[in-house]
């Protein structure tokens, strides 16, 4: 290895910031100039590498090739090297052979931190990942205390494999995320150590959350990072709850917020959204739940004859009313639809009973019967139309078996006048022929 | 009292046009014309039947005209309209659905019925040849009317339907972007099909029909060779009124079934076009084009180092060129009587044309 195989060295810590370029992984599109110029014609370290028994040594170098950085022109020394013109080996000249769990933030942090930098890669790229990792309890727990179990940078983005978060073989891949975070928060060693719970994992895989994410393959599915941060992970305090359940469901965060029961959640130590709907096992919700969990929840607080505590029970009231009338109404249209009618439209309209539906239980969240009724009410009168046009359409098709009935006698009697017709004309025909 | 005036206004009217029109000239023409009675006499029935059901197809598309909207964004919902909410827009557009259904039916079994008691021979070369340009129009206007309503199953099988041209070295792909007017099936297709439908084939069709029926008054009704061979045919009735009071019968007859048929089996509408979702698994063509489509399943991906779709395609253009030749190919036996090999020949098409559509609608349409 030679000193000008280093790319660049204007610092120590910036010569190994690709290797915590794992932000890079965001980029994409083809690599400046810049940095084709920065890669060595031939990468002595990976040659030599590749040679080495020991497995931790030759690892590297074989993963590497397919390393979001070395795509982008960054070799070995780019992180590990030492300052132009020095031996590339000696650590006086800023070579550096595995940095220490301490140093890999600030390492990745010297580039990644670095929003000039940054920009000749990827300018949409945050630049706070450092500052957020700091802000993190992992992040916390490896400055204060040197804690050996936190997550660094390359707990999650592994150096030497570092792939985009869009590519399906990334360790950050959506789908891969909860693995990632289950590989250290799933050990119960590593979580004993710190008096954690280990079932966060198998909780999220039973949820609604994770079975959109598993079975409907739904990307878009909150998976750990979308509630805990990644680079800032932290559980969410009581008080923030419902914020991070509100970026995906914002109307009932924000009817929950508003609905006074979010400061007295936080006094009864109840930790708001998932009071009721759990945190990482979330269920899907049924209306049952309605009735169900809020007798065990509202209890808590409301006595048995204070009517706000089972306010509960009228909304699932109103509600299964609504769904008793969508099922009438549709009952009745697929009936005429069976026979024949034509009720396209009328069973397009009755989808607004379903939208009636999800507004009435997003408006459960208001803790408030009237703004449900109100919702049920809109419902109901779609539900109504659409079981009023079932019946005329049913009607119809009698008026139409009637009608048919009617007219093929019509059209019988004119077919025997003209039979009879016929027969007179040729016995006449027959008459005045010649003897 | 009453109805002695009644009569005279009538005689009055009569008097009036007759001396305008002249129309107790037409009178003795309609009664010279005779029609031989004899075994066969029911087919007769058949052409009638045909002018019957034209004129229905007129008069109930013209209602349909009144609500139809010819684009892809309207045709749908106009549809729909019609059958929901239009007073008996559901009767007019099944009657009209159905009444193509037999019109189609009617004119196979007219032309095969024709072509077996071999009416074609001289002099009536041409009232084949113009009934097998009006048979081609009947398809026509079924291939063009079944997109109409921008329906998923229609869109699919018109996209099919204007690919198969495309395999014609040379102007097959000009067909094929004539037929869509563009690269695939689109609104820009919809509204040519609509003017194809409305306006261009049915006008061929009256020209064909008024040429069909002008001959068919010239040469009269034909007495089939095997009546003839038996000294039969000489037996007739006149055209007006027995003839056509027979044939009234026939059409009442028709116009019950396809009441019973609308109410029983209304039209239906299915689900709006989607261009950009998948084709639907099954997509089939209607059923008279259904024998030529399951055929061209058949066909090897090459034949003697031609696209096998392509020999198809010439083998089916080659039939239709057979159907309309078909009164200068059969010059009959050499003891004058009829060459048995046309009407093997008939009998067999008969036969694969049925195999085939009960194939086509049986068959597994995935393989």
């Amino acid at each position: 290895m030679t000193a000008h195989e280093s790319p660049r060295a204007p610092s120590p810590i910036r010569a190994f910031a690709p290797l915590a370029g794992l932000l890079l992984a965001f980029s994409v599109g083809p690599a400046p100039a810049m940095a084709v110029q920065q890669r060595p014609t031939a990468d002595a370290c990976i040659e030599c590498h590749l040679t080495l028994d020991e497995d931790r040594l030759s690892a590297p170098a074989t993963m590497f090739e397919t390393d979001i950085h070395a795509e982008r022109g960054f070799g070995c020394l780019a992180c590990h090297g030492a300052r132009k013109n020095s031996d590339a080996l000696d650590p006086s000249a800023g070579f550096l052979s595995k940095p220490s769990r301490r140093e890999i933030p600030e390492l990745c942090g010297s580039c990644h931190s670095d929003a000039a930098f940054m920009r000749d890669y990827d300018p949409s790229l945050r630049v706070d990942q450092v500052l957020e990792y700091r802000s993190s309890i992992h992040g916390q727990r490896l400055m204060e205390e040197d804690d050996a179990d936190v997550a660094t940078c390359v707990s999650c983005h592994p150096a030497h494999a570092t792939r985009p978060p869009s590519d399906t073989e990334s360790s950050v891949y959506p789908s891969r995320v909860a693995e990632l975070c289950g590989s250290c928060h799933g050990d119960p060693e590593i979580m004993g150590r710190h008096d954690i719970g280990t079932e966060q994992l198998e909780d999220y895989k039973g949820s609604v959350h994770g079975k959109l994410m598993y079975e409907e393959e739904d990307l878009t599915a909150p998976t750990c990072n979308d509630c805990h941060g990644n680079h800032g992970a932290a559980p969410p305090g009581l008080a923030s709850v419902a914020n991070v359940c509100g970026e995906c469901h914002s109307m009932m965060a924000t009817l929950f917020s508003e609905n006074g029961h979010a400061d007295l959640f936080i006094e009864q130590d109840l930790p708001g959204c998932a009071t009721c709907h759990a945190n990482h096992a979330v269920e899907e919700v049924t209306d049952e739940a309605l009735t169900l969990r809020s007798e065990e929840i509202c209890g808590q607080c409301h006595e048995d004859d204070d009517p706000f505590g089972h306010e509960f029970v009228e909304m699932k009231r109103l509600v299964d009313s609504l769904k008793a009338q969508h099922a009438a109404g549709l009952t009745l249209l697929e009936e005429a639809e069976n026979a024949g009618m034509e009720v396209g439209q009328a069973l397009f309209e009755l989808e607004g009973v379903n939208t009636a539906l999800t507004k009435a239980r997003t408006a459960v969240h208001s803790f408030r019967v009237d703004p449900v009724k109100e919702e049920v009410e809109a419902g109901l009168e779609i539900a109504e139309a659409a079981r009023r046009r079932g019946i005329e359409a049913l009607e119809e098709h009698r008026f139409r078996r009637v009608g048919l009935a009617l007219s093929t006698a019509v059209i019988a009697l004119l077919i025997v006048g003209l039979l009879l017709k016929i027969k007179d004309i040729e016995e006449r025909a027959t008459e005045s022929l010649p003897p | 009292m009453t109805e002695q005036r009644h009569a005279g206004a009538m005689r009055r009217l009569w008097q009036w046009l007759d001396y305008r029109v002249g129309l107790s000239e037409l009178l003795p023409l309609a009664r010279k014309k005779r029609v031989p009675i004899h075994r066969h006499t029911f087919w007769y029935y058949m052409g009638g039947m045909l002018v019957f059901l034209f004129m229905l197809q007129v008069a109930t598309g013209v209602l349909l005209l009144f609500y139809y909207r010819p684009s892809s964004e309207g045709a749908f919902e106009s549809i729909q309209f019609l059958m929901a909410e239009v007073e008996f827009g559901w009767l007019i557009r099944s009657i009209h659905a159905w009444g193509a259904n037999l019109m189609v039916f009617t004119a196979f079994v007219h032309m095969f019925s024709v072509y077996l008691l071999k009416a074609y021979r001289a002099p009536r070369e041409l009232t084949w040849m113009t009934g097998a340009g009006l048979l081609f129009l009947a398809m026509g206007l079924g291939f063009t009317g079944y997109l109409l309503p921008w329906n998923e199953l229609a869109f699919f099988a018109t996209r099919v339907g204007t690919e198969i041209p495309a395999v014609i070295p040379g102007v097959g792909p000009f067909i094929r972007e004539f037929l869509r007017g563009g690269d695939d099936v689109t609104g820009a297709t919809l509204t040519r099909f609509y003017a194809l439908h409305i306006s261009v084939l049915p006008g061929l069709m009256i020209l064909l029909v008024g040429l069909h029926v002008l001959l068919v008054q010239r040469h009269g009704m034909s007495v089939p060779p095997s009546v003839e061979a038996e000294g039969g045919g000489k037996t007739s009735i006149s055209f007006f009124p027995n003839f056509v009071l027979r044939d009234l019968v026939g059409w009442l007859s028709a116009l019950a079934i396809l009441a019973a048929m609308a109410a029983f089996f209304p039209a239906e509408l299915g689900e709006k076009a989607d261009p950009f979702a998948s084709a639907p698994i099954g997509i089939k063509p209607e059923w008279y084009f259904m024998f030529m489509f399951q055929s061209l399943k058949y066909f090897p991906a090459r034949v003697l180092g031609v696209e096998g779709e392509l020999v198809g395609v010439l083998a089916f253009g080659f039939m239709a060129a057979v159907l309309v030749l078909m009164p200068f190919l059969d010059r009959g036996g050499k003891d004058g009587r009829p060459d048995p090999f046309w009407n093997i020949l008939a009998w067999g098409t008969l036969l694969y044309i049925i195999v085939l559509t009960y194939v086509g609608y049986t068959a597994d349409s995935t393989l």
